[in-house]
């Protein structure tokens, strides 16, 4: 293999303005991490409340929440990407969808994190319903025998429990978000992905310099959610109880 | 609204639509079983108790899990006309790449299928003369395999969804193909929203496969 390494090549100005590529990867590292975590917060929100919904006695609400999480489930990322960013503008009333897609600020980034944090919810909702049901019965009957209401219950007693146990599989989830957010590239958000692609094409060549660092830097993401996490489980761990992932 | 909508160009579309999903069934299938073959023996690697042999299979599992797939894709991509010195076309590369790729991951799902089997199993085995490939492939291999079929299909979804990843270096597979089509007849709203479709009814159909499996199958132990 003839390979001419050339590390210098990030400190060379890019194209189309004065910047290095070097700045460009951490532009880029901070619109990944931007659009991670917001869809981390979408997805936690919306998949605590879908999957709480598919463990309650009511059976229009536990409809409801399993029609989101097949919704959501069995589409891939990029095709609901596409559906949101490409497809949505189009069915809005016509004023909106013209604002949506002319003056519409960030539009890009925005469309990737809610794409990615719904897909991510119905992931998320999926380990919430396993959390509640893998806790014992007697302890919805505990509270439901001490007065608590039904909602009460689950904010007292199950919903408690049932985060505590399930953080190994949020875990893997929130490092799936990192993971996933690549995505955003193809509507035009310049994360990781976007500037490698772009640097190999204007590098001439600088092929595995062009996708070292960005791997190396999605795999230290990745690595900073699961010490996060790994945090949080140490300090909220429930002892005796596991969820088989 | 919907008014504006014209669905009418779907059956010009259809041949090209058709020819896209075939691609990504075929990759599906091929990474399928080629990652499943390549994943048993990176599990068998890793359970043998040879130290290098075990840690090196843990090191491809462990770095193979830990980089985007699409990351994966574009490695890949440009890595192998580096090698090989010439390109290979992005239908080859992405075969090759998910076949490696998940390989990793069906791994992880054999070697959890293996453990489940008690080691007495493989004493037995032993004990009536069986040579270590006879006991793993007549005694051990198949339990694991068909205790693991329900979690090798929900794999085997996540596989089939990511195949649209492809798009990265434009292979046709299904959603390349809606967007083309899309172009072609101007009309790219209508064909994303045929495809997306497409993708459900076959998750969906997986997904239930995949609980109807998991009611069949009871764990043996």
């Amino acid at each position: 293999m003839n390979y001419h390494w050339n590390w210098n090549v990030f400190f060379q100005t890019i194209p189309s303005g004065d910047e290095t590529y070097l700045a460009w990867i951490i532009h880029g590292l901070g619109w990944t991490v931007s659009i991670s975590l917001a869809a981390w917060v979408i997805a936690l929100v919306l998949g605590s409340v879908m999957g709480t919904l598919r463990t309650v006695p009511n059976t229009g609400l536990r409809l409801i929440g399993h029609a989101w999480v097949e919704f959501f489930r069995n589409v891939p990322l990029l095709m609901q990407l596409f559906i949101w960013f490409f497809v949505v503008p189009e069915m809005l009333p016509r004023d909106w969808g013209m604002w949506v897609k002319q003056d519409m600020p960030a539009k890009e980034f925005i469309t990737a994190f809610v794409a990615l944090g719904l897909f991510t919810s119905a992931r998320v909702a999926e380990q919430v319903r396993a959390g509640i049901q893998a806790l014992p019965r007697g302890q919805r009957n505990a509270g439901l025998a001490i007065g608590f209401t039904q909602a009460q219950t689950y904010r007292y007693v199950i919903l408690p429990m049932a985060f505590r146990i399930i953080i190994p599989p949020l875990t893997s989830e929130f490092m799936n978000a990192f993971k996933n957010s690549g995505v955003a590239y193809t509507v035009g958000v310049w994360e990781l992905i976007f500037v490698s692609r772009q640097m190999v094409e204007e590098t001439g060549g600088q092929v595995i310099e062009s996708l070292i660092v960005p791997t190396v830097l999605y795999i230290l993401c990745a690595y900073a959610a699961n010490q996060l996490m790994a945090v949080i489980d140490r300090r909220a761990h429930v002892p005796g109880f596991i969820v088989a992932k | 609204m919907f008014s504006t909508l014209d669905f009418s160009v779907i059956p010009l579309a259809l041949p090209a639509i058709f020819k896209g999903l075939a691609f990504s069934l075929e990759l599906t299938l091929i990474a399928m079983i080629g990652g499943v073959i390549l994943g048993t023996l990176l599990a068998l690697a890793r359970l043998s108790g040879g130290k290098w042999l075990g840690r090196a299979a843990k090191f491809y599992v462990d770095i193979m899990r830990s980089i985007p797939l699409l990351m994966m894709i574009l490695w890949f991509f440009f890595l192998i006309p580096l090698l090989t010195g010439q390109p290979i076309g992005q239908e080859k590369s992405a075969i090759i790449t998910f076949t490696l790729f998940q390989a990793a991951f069906y791994s992880e799902i054999m070697r959890a299928g293996i453990q489940s089997i008690p080691r007495g199993q493989v004493n037995a085995a032993l004990a009536i003369g069986m040579t270590y490939w006879q006991s793993m492939g007549h005694v051990i291999l198949p339990q694991a395999f068909r205790n693991m079929v329900p979690v090798l299909l929900t794999q085997t979804f996540v596989l089939f969804q990511d195949t649209s990843l492809v798009y990265a270096i434009g292979a046709t597979d299904l959603l390349k193909a809606a967007e083309n089509a899309g172009m072609l007849y101007g009309r790219t709203v209508e064909m994303y929203l045929f495809v997306s479709l497409i993708y459900f009814a076959i998750c969906f159909a997986l997904s239930m496969l995949v609980k109807y499996m998991n009611k069949r199958i009871a764990i043996i132990r």
